[in-house]
């Protein structure tokens, strides 16, 4: 039997997030197959740490490790990298498994620059073997990379939204284990210094059910008044393609895709979009894509459910006409 | 303010991607070749940040020969020096890249002194291992930011910041010499003047080989996903799509809520 497989749970709102929770049924696949328990390192503030190990009753893991430093908060990147590395060291860990999102990914990316290991990034399957066979993301999702991960620890994040999320079993909550670890000043000294909170208001991008999006065919950045117009018909918010956002016709903090946001609606409405790989990426979660564009061959159309072949910037607001 | 830029080379991949036969690449031969839009960023803030109280402006990639034109892409809109740590073109991972760049920092700095802040994209456009800025600054004992969307470089230190994970911001204080990875959105890079460009393709190149060794994490093959294309259901054309638009919207329960 080999040690432990650790899983990094960050939370949202109190609770584990959900890239969290999918990351953690891929720990207890490689558990599974390993022969070995799963145990969490939860960053949260100490305090919290009780509920923290409540709220993952259930899902398979044996221990809530509780990290003892009072200094430390979820605001200290290295920090938290130097406890989990302390932590994986003295327990002989196999692999450290943690959410790839925005904040797992750099966390764990820090881990295993102080262990000096290599780390695989948004993995969506991990088989252990004598090497193990890890298949990954690559451009955002658009291309599966099958590699081999050699290393003492596997550090691997999982992709979001690939894997589901286990349901509790109805188990009990995991012990709690409180763990020392040293922590140095320059463990502490990068920290978030200052907060700002959301602007209240707007419907955002990756809130809305309805999104209109559009593309070079809009034409301007006047041109988007009209869209404005369907978006509030509809209840939703406007995005946009890169080609607008580098025009300066929108914000780049309404920019879909690799580099912007992934979105979600119920419906995703793209004008004069062409549906480049790296915007597709943004906005296939779609639950449906409706295309509007003067070329019935654009690659929008491959992913598209309904088209409407035609002009966007003629065009009067369809849903008005 | 002395400041380097890390980008890397990849393709410019349009609607859809093809895949060499042996299924090891992506298949380049009608396809231009670019950087990450992060990093696109990241040379126009260095050049903005330099323009604004002097210093001096560095670029350097890890990649093929002909990553040469990427680097003369950022000197067109204003970086001095550039800095090519030449491959054979196969894929080097996280652990040996920034292996490769710690040494030719060390070496830079030894010679011309340090760098004060060191800029990275969030992550690279084909590999997306969102490691490479963090293992640089560990290697040479600095701090780090990622995901970083607006800088103000001040004395002795940088006000950074980033959208925090529940919407909002963060903002972090850090010493110099430091190493910040950027998001697009930071700013709007400029297009390249003529000029530049001319000036540019004039410019020394500094060169070296470094030797590759794997860092664990080995490419085996790539496939494409696995994607439901569907066939869109034509609604019409132009203005007489209009109905159908509306008995659309109408059903799927966007409309008349
Ligand atoms: C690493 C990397 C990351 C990237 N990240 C992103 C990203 O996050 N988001 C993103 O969007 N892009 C991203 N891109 C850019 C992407 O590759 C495309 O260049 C971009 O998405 C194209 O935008 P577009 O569809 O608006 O423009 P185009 O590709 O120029 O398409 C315009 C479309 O409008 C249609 N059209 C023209 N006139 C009209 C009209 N009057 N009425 C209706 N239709 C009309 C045309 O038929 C065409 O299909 C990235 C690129 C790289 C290399
Ligand atoms: N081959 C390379 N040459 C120079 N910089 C690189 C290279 N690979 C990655 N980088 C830099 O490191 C960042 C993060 O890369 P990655 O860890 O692969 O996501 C990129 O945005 C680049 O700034």
């Amino acid at each position: 039997m080999s040690g432990p497989v650790i899983a990094l749970v960050t939370s949202a709102g109190g609770g584990p997030d959900r890239a969290s929770l999918e990351a953690l049924t891929v720990a207890r696949q490689i558990a599974a197959a390993t022969g070995s328990p799963v145990e969490a390192i939860v960053v949260a503030e100490r305090s919290s740490a009780g509920g923290a190990a409540a709220s993952l009753a259930g899902l398979g893991v044996a221990r809530a490790i509780v990290v003892e430093d009072d200094r430390l908060t979820p605001d200290h990147p290295d920090g938290w990298a130097a406890a989990v590395a302390q932590v994986a060291e003295t327990r002989a860990t196999s692999a450290i498994v943690g959410p790839g999102t925005e904040r797992g990914n750099d966390l764990l990316a820090r881990v295993a620059a102080r262990l000096d290991l290599p780390m695989a990034a948004n993995c969506l399957t991990v088989e252990p073997g004598a090497t193990w066979a890890i298949s990954r993301q690559r451009w955002a999702g658009s291309l599966i990379e099958d590699c081999r991960l050699t290393a003492r620890i596997k550090v691997l994040t999982i992709a979001p939204n690939t894997v589901a999320a286990g349901a509790p079993d109805g188990g009990a909550a995991p012990a709690v284990e409180s763990v020392p670890v040293t922590l140095t000043d320059a463990d502490l000294a990068v920290h978030v210094t200052g907060r700002e909170a959301p602007e209240r208001g707007k419907i955002s991008l990756t809130d809305a059910k309805v999104v209109v999006g559009g593309g070079r065919g809009v034409g301007s950045g006047e041109g988007f008044a009209e869209l404005e117009e369907l978006a509030s018909l509809l209840g939703g918010a406007v995005g946009g393609s890169r080609v607008v956002t580098s025009a300066g016709w929108r914000p780049h903090a309404d920019q879909i895709g690799q580099t912007g946001l992934r979105i979600a609606p119920d419906v995703y409405i793209a004008c004069g979009i062409s549906g480049a790989i790296q915007h597709i990426v943004g906005c296939k979660a779609a639950k449906h894509i409706v295309a509007i564009n003067t070329d019935a061959e654009a690659p929008i159309m491959g992913v598209a459910d309904y088209a409407v072949i035609g002009d966007q910037i003629r065009r009067r607001s369809p849903v008005r006409a | 303010m002395n400041i380097l830029v890390c980008v890397k080379r990849v393709p410019a991949t349009g609607g859809r991607i093809v895949l060499t036969p042996d299924g090891t690449d992506i298949d380049t031969r009608y396809l231009g070749f670019t950087v990450s839009p992060h990093e696109e960023c990241a040379v126009e803030e260095a050049v903005r940040i330099v323009e604004g109280r002097g210093g001096s402006t560095t670029v350097l990639t890890l990649g093929p020969a002909a990553a040469e034109d990427q680097l003369r892409d950022a000197m067109a809109i204003g970086i001095e020096r550039a800095i090519l740590l030449e491959t054979d073109g196969r894929d080097w991972d996280p652990v040996a890249t920034a292996r490769a760049i710690v040494e030719a920092i060390r070496a830079q700095e030894s010679a011309n002194g340090p760098f004060d802040l060191i800029l990275f994209g969030n992550e690279s456009a084909d590999s997306g291992g969102f490691q490479v800025g963090i293992r640089v600054a560990a290697a040479l004992g600095r701090p780090v930011v990622t995901g970083i969307k607006s800088l103000a470089p001040g004395e002795g230190s940088v006000v950074a910041r980033r959208e925090a994970a529940g919407g909002g911001w963060e903002t972090f204080e850090l010493p110099l010499p430091a190493v910040v990875s950027v998001k697009e959105g930071i700013n709007l890079p400029r297009y390249p003047s003529v000029p530049g460009r001319l000036r540019a393709r004039k410019k020394e190149i500094e060169r070296s080989t470094p030797a590759w060794q794997s860092g664990g994490l080995d490419k085996v093959v790539l496939r494409l996903p696995a994607t439901e294309t569907t066939q869109a259901e034509v609604l019409g054309r132009g203005a007489e799509a209009a109905p159908a638009v509306v008995d659309l919207l109408t059903r799927i329960g966007v409309l008349g809520r």
